[in-house]
């Protein structure tokens, strides 16, 4: 009986000690998870999550502080990454916060009178000015996260919408001509 | 939009189906001409029961009726389901069996194309657990001359479960050859002595040997007319053979001969029509091995150790389980991905 | 006789060869406009090196390679360029292409050109003149052929194929050229033998078409060119199937013949280089089938950025025509607007009716009978790409091979359940690239933004580290005044003190310059506030808030086109 005691106490102490052991052999730098989130999300910066960027969004994630919908540039494709990864269940966005479709900034250079504001607000430097120079937007290099237009003192920045290119065009999903159902939403795939 | 290619083959799934149901018209003439045409009362039952269930739950999905009544799907779930089991059988047992795959196997799943189940077979597989007693009276066939039910005697037995005066069911039904050499072997009789009993021909059962010899005329009918792919029907038939064949040659005196297998029960109704059928079935050609291989060893391990008459069903419903992970592990190597080719 | 190979699965649609086949092909007259796609290759676009108002000349530069992928485009007769602006161009999206657009003169005047002494320049240059001269593959995938053939060091090639497969229903612009420029294209084979240094040089014909075969052996009498003839089987024309038929190579999944040894071109592009270094005329010129429902199906020689429906007029479309296909009815693109311009991949065009290519059959679901899987020639399965394709499940459809996928269609033309499957491998691909493009360019947004927060932590260390400095000096400078006050002082004191001393004026002065140096450095310390705007610029400010309100008053529904459009 003290004997079999013994043994638990000593196979226990052992495993505890290995594992101790392990958790400072082993000890992962930083966090992963926040790097895997981070890598899952669209890297607008654009802060519509509440959070400033998208990195501060990923470390709330991680730490179970913020939703895993609130991120319209992601989509709903974003949103199931981050359920995927975390393995949490799908959430849709909240009523009127979904996607909108994507848009690059352009400044209207007539109106411009160069005052930088917008340059500092730009979280990937996509915008090229100087003060009192007219600004213009890069827009190969604009991630559409609209975080210009409130600063702008004359409010000549808007956002474009991208027009279909033959490059950026997609072949649509092929519609079936006779599983039309009166209810189609019904046959529209779930995921 | 409309994407190449613009041009396709006239073939169509209603088309393909509508080969299947000709192909088993021989056997099915051998059946009415061997045991009478009750046979035809229960496929029309069926075929009745199993296209107003399919327009039930077409309605019930909200899809579309008519491309996919005239699928002729459903009418192969009811002639297989039909043929599995007694001709004698009670109306309402071709009727609950046919719905219960039909609604349940193959609808609830998701209708054409994604029932993970063959539905006939599950129909049969809820008939036999559920009314064993009624899915052993088959009819004698007629080559024994013993008492012989009318047509109409048929028709009142299936419709009202009366005989004629003085007759008894025993009198008209009797077990299937499967089943009378299980059951003969454990009360202690010998092969040899079982096959010279007077139900059993030169294959297998009188009668139901020469419905088999009509299901594989059939059957290679489906394999030269491409409807089905010749490998499952070929390794199906070819296991059970070898699988039977090493048996018997261990032990003539409790095991039958591999042509005994072939053609008694549902071996050859299995082999081209039930195992064959595409949507349960696995789809890559090691898969395929696989698939038929297993189907016939768990057919054959039924029939000679199970407590069941005869394996086929359970066989294609065990093989059905199986085949998301075979076909995962079947996956074949793509152009170009062979390793270096030659 | 040669062991053939052969390849996985494979088709046999309706040949519908003869239709336009026997009749000889003729040349198409001048149209009365051109349209040069300026991205008539895969690859990089061509970079535009005219204007609108330019004279230019028969095989005139129009466009110059940019990037190695690319091939240039000229002027396929003299005339004007009237404009380089966007037109519908062939693909499938039937969006807008920039385009160069000319109104011929009708002289038909050439530029200077003169035949190339090729084996007498080097390789590299050749390549480079083909690169020029626009020569691309004119098999359809329109891939530069000088790429083809920029081999590496070490590379050899053991066998150059020929393609005059030519496997698609209703096409036969190959079949026609190989009975009638059989001569030219073995010429042009020279040339890429001369390239390719082959140990044996392949062509491969299907054996329906008897007089190509004929022609091309006759041509090749003197040569060891061998002409094999292969069975009649759909998709044997594609690239990595004949080479797979001819040699029994299987080109490695994403990788190209050379690097197995192999260099494929199609006859037509053969000819091609033969106009090319025979008679230095760049590719501005091409065979193309006109067929289907019309009166008298032939093959014309065209120009390229010639109008579509120039060319179906001179077959004389028969009534009940319900639209057409660029391309051949397997891999084609299906065109409602005949203003479209043949590019230099267009080999074929084909007026629909509805007799002859009947509208798609209605789609059952997937019956999982994988007749596609034994029609596929790349041993795909084509039932389960399509599951994941359909419920957009990517990631396991490229694990399935799905970018193994040549869309010759063999699979949707058995499928009996008629389900568009290559449409769906097409919508799969499309949107693994989009989500490539995504990927990436998050990837750079990630890498600027990082970059601007290490820059803007880096500007407020730097910052600090001035201030701290300025702090510094500025305490050294007030310790200078007091110093210097306090000598000041003494200074007065002594002199009070003793009346006849002399102050040292040198001295002095030394104290008041070090004095306004010190204070000139603390006034330096507090800057001037540069955020106060100038009268001007506020007067800027008020005139531009004068026109936003104008506009805002113009402006009936603000924010009506946040609306994300529905994407189907």
């Amino acid at each position: 009986m003290i004997s079999a005691l013994w043994v638990m106490v000593g196979i226990s102490l052992l495993l505890g000690a290995v594992l101790g052991y392990s958790a400072i052999k082993f000890k992962v730098e930083g966090n992963p998870l926040v790097e895997k989130i981070d890598a899952v999300l669209p890297q607008t910066q654009c802060g519509q999550c509440g959070f400033p960027g998208c990195k501060p969004y990923a470390e709330a994630i991680a730490k179970g502080e913020a939703d895993i919908n609130l991120c319209p540039p992601g989509g709903e494709e974003g949103i199931r990454k981050l359920a995927e990864l975390l393995g949490v269940d799908y959430k849709p966005f909240g009523e009127g916060a979904g996607p909108r479709a994507k848009a690059v900034a352009f400044i209207d250079e007539n109106t411009c009178i160069g005052c930088t504001l917008c340059l500092q607000a730009c979280p990937v430097d996509a915008i090229v000015g100087a003060a009192k120079q007219m600004h213009t937007i890069i827009a190969s290099e604009c991630t559409g996260c609209e975080l210009c237009l409130a600063p702008c003192p004359v409010d000549c920045i808007s956002m474009m919408g991208l027009p279909e290119s033959i490059q950026t065009w997609k072949w649509p999903y092929p519609v079936y001509t006779l599983a039309q159902p009166k209810n189609p939403t019904r046959e529209m795939p779930t995921s | 939009m409309w994407s190449s290619p613009f041009i396709t083959t006239p073939s169509s799934v209603s088309q393909i189906m509508l080969r299947v149901l000709i192909a088993l018209i021989p056997g099915i003439a051998f059946y009415v001409w061997y045991f009478g045409p009750a046979i035809l009362v229960s496929i029309t039952l069926a075929s009745i029961t199993a296209l107003a269930t399919e327009a039930l739950m077409l309605k019930l999905r909200n899809r579309p009726l008519k491309p996919f009544l005239s699928d002729n799907s459903a009418l192969i779930t009811a002639w297989l389901l039909a043929l599995s089991i007694p001709a004698l059988a009670p109306w309402w047992l071709v009727v609950v069996g046919t719905a219960f795959g039909i609604v349940v196997a193959k609808h609830l799943y998701g209708g054409l194309g994604n029932n993970v189940f063959n539905p006939a077979m599950v129909g049969y597989a809820v008939l036999i657990i559920s009314f064993p007693l009624h899915m052993t009276h088959w009819i004698t066939p007629n080559l024994l001359g013993g008492t012989e039910l009318s047509f109409a005697g048929q028709l009142n037995y299936i419709f009202y479960g009366v005989l004629p005066g003085g007759m008894t069911l025993d009198a008209v039904t009797m077990a299937t050859p499967l089943d009378t050499l299980k059951t003969q072997l454990h009360l202690g009789l010998q092969v040899s002595d079982i096959r010279d009993m007077p139900i059993y021909g030169r294959l297998a059962g009188k009668g139901s040997e020469m419905v088999a010899i009509g299901f594989a005329i059939g059957g290679i009918y489906l394999v030269f007319a491409r409807v089905v792919n010749w490998l499952i029907p070929a390794v199906y038939l070819g296991t059970l053979f070898v699988v039977a064949g090493i048996f018997h040659l261990a032990d003539p005196v409790h095991y039958v001969t591999p042509l005994f297998h072939w053609f008694a029960g549902a071996a050859m109704l299995g082999a081209f029509f039930i195992f064959t059928d595409p949507v349960g079935g696995s789809t890559t050609f090691r898969g395929r091995i696989f698939y038929a291989a297993g189907a016939a060893l768990i057919t054959f391990l039924i029939r000679t150790f199970g407590s069941f008459p005869d394996g086929v069903a359970f066989a294609a419903l065990l093989m059905n389980i199986c085949v998301p992970l075979i076909d995962i592990w079947t996956q074949p190597k793509v152009f170009g991905k062979k390793g270096g080719g030659k | 006789m040669r062991r053939l190979d052969h390849f996985h699965g494979g088709i046999h649609p309706d040949e519908h060869k003869l239709e336009s086949s026997e009749l000889p092909s003729r040349i198409a007259p001048l149209p009365p406009q051109l349209i040069l796609s300026l991205h008539q290759h895969i690859g990089a676009g061509a970079k535009v090196q005219v204007q609108a108002g330019d004279h230019v000349l028969k095989g005139q530069l129009l466009a110059s390679a940019q990037g190695m992928v690319s091939a240039a485009i000229h002027a396929p007769t003299s005339g004007t360029v009237t404009a380089v602006r966007p037109h519908a161009v062939p693909h499938p999206s039937q969006l807008p292409g920039l385009c160069v657009h000319i109104e011929p003169d009708g002289k038909d005047q050439w530029i200077e050109h003169a035949p190339l002494a090729y084996r007498a320049i080097p390789k590299s240059e050749l390549l480079a003149k083909l690169r020029e001269a626009g020569i691309v593959g004119l098999g359809g995938a329109t891939f530069p052929t000088h790429v083809k053939y920029s081999l590496a060091p070490d590379q050899r090639i053991q066998t150059l194929v020929i393609n005059g497969a030519e496997c698609e229903p209703w096409i036969t612009t190959d079949d026609r050229l190989m009975r009638e420029r059989a001569a030219e294209i073995v010429r042009g084979i020279e040339v890429l033998r001369h390239l390719a240094a082959p140990a044996e040089t392949l062509i491969g014909i299907e054996d329906n078409k008897p007089q190509a075969i004929a022609a091309m052996r006759a041509a090749c009498a003197d040569s060891d060119i061998e002409v094999v003839i292969i069975p009649t089987l759909y998709p044997s024309g594609g690239e990595k199937q004949l080479i797979k038929i001819l040699t029994g190579k299987e080109v490695p999944s994403g990788g190209r013949p050379t690097g197995i040894g192999v260099a494929c071109s199609n006859v037509a592009t053969a000819f091609a280089i033969h106009r090319f270094v025979d008679y230095g005329e760049p590719l501005i010129s091409r065979q193309m089938t006109v067929t289907g429902n019309v009166r008298t199906p032939q093959n014309i020689e065209v120009l390229i950025g010639t109008p579509l429906q120039e060319l179906v007029r001179l077959a004389e479309p028969l009534p009940g025509v319900t639209g057409y296909i660029l391309g051949g009815p397997m891999m084609g693109v299906d065109i409602e607007d005949l203003r479209l311009p043949v590019v230099k991949g267009s080999n074929c065009i084909i007026v629909k009716s509805a007799k002859l290519f009947p509208p798609a059959e209605p789609a059952m679901p997937c019956i999982r009978c994988t007749r596609c899987a034994a029609a596929c020639p790349a041993d795909l399965q084509p039932q389960e790409l399509h599951w994941f394709s359909k419920a957009r499940d990517f990631g396991k459809a490229q694990e399935y091979n799905l970018f193994d996928c040549i869309e010759c269609g063999a699979c949707a033309y058995v499928c009996p359940s008629h389900i568009p499957l290559v449409q769906y491998f097409r919508f799969a691909k499309s949107e693994i690239w989009q989500r490539e493009r995504e990927s990436q360019a998050a990837e750079v947004a990630r890498e600027r933004h990082e970059f601007r927060l290490a820059r803007i932590e880096r500007e407020k260390q730097e910052k600090a580290e001035r201030l701290a400095q300025k702090e510094r000096e500025a305490t050294a400078a007030r310790e200078a005044i007091t110093l210097a006050q306090a000598l000041a002082a003494k200074q007065a004191a002594k002199q009070a003190a003793d009346p006849d001393f002399e102050p040292d004026n040198t001295q002095q002065m030394r104290i008041n310059a070090a004095i306004e140096r010190a204070k000139a450095q603390v006034a330096a310390e507090n800057p001037k506030n540069t955020e106060v705007l100038t009268p001007q610029q506020q007067a800027e400010i008020a005139e531009i808030e004068a026109r936003r309100a104008k506009l805002r008053e113009a402006a009936a529904h603000p924010g009506a086109d946040d609306e994300p459009p529905k994407h189907s």
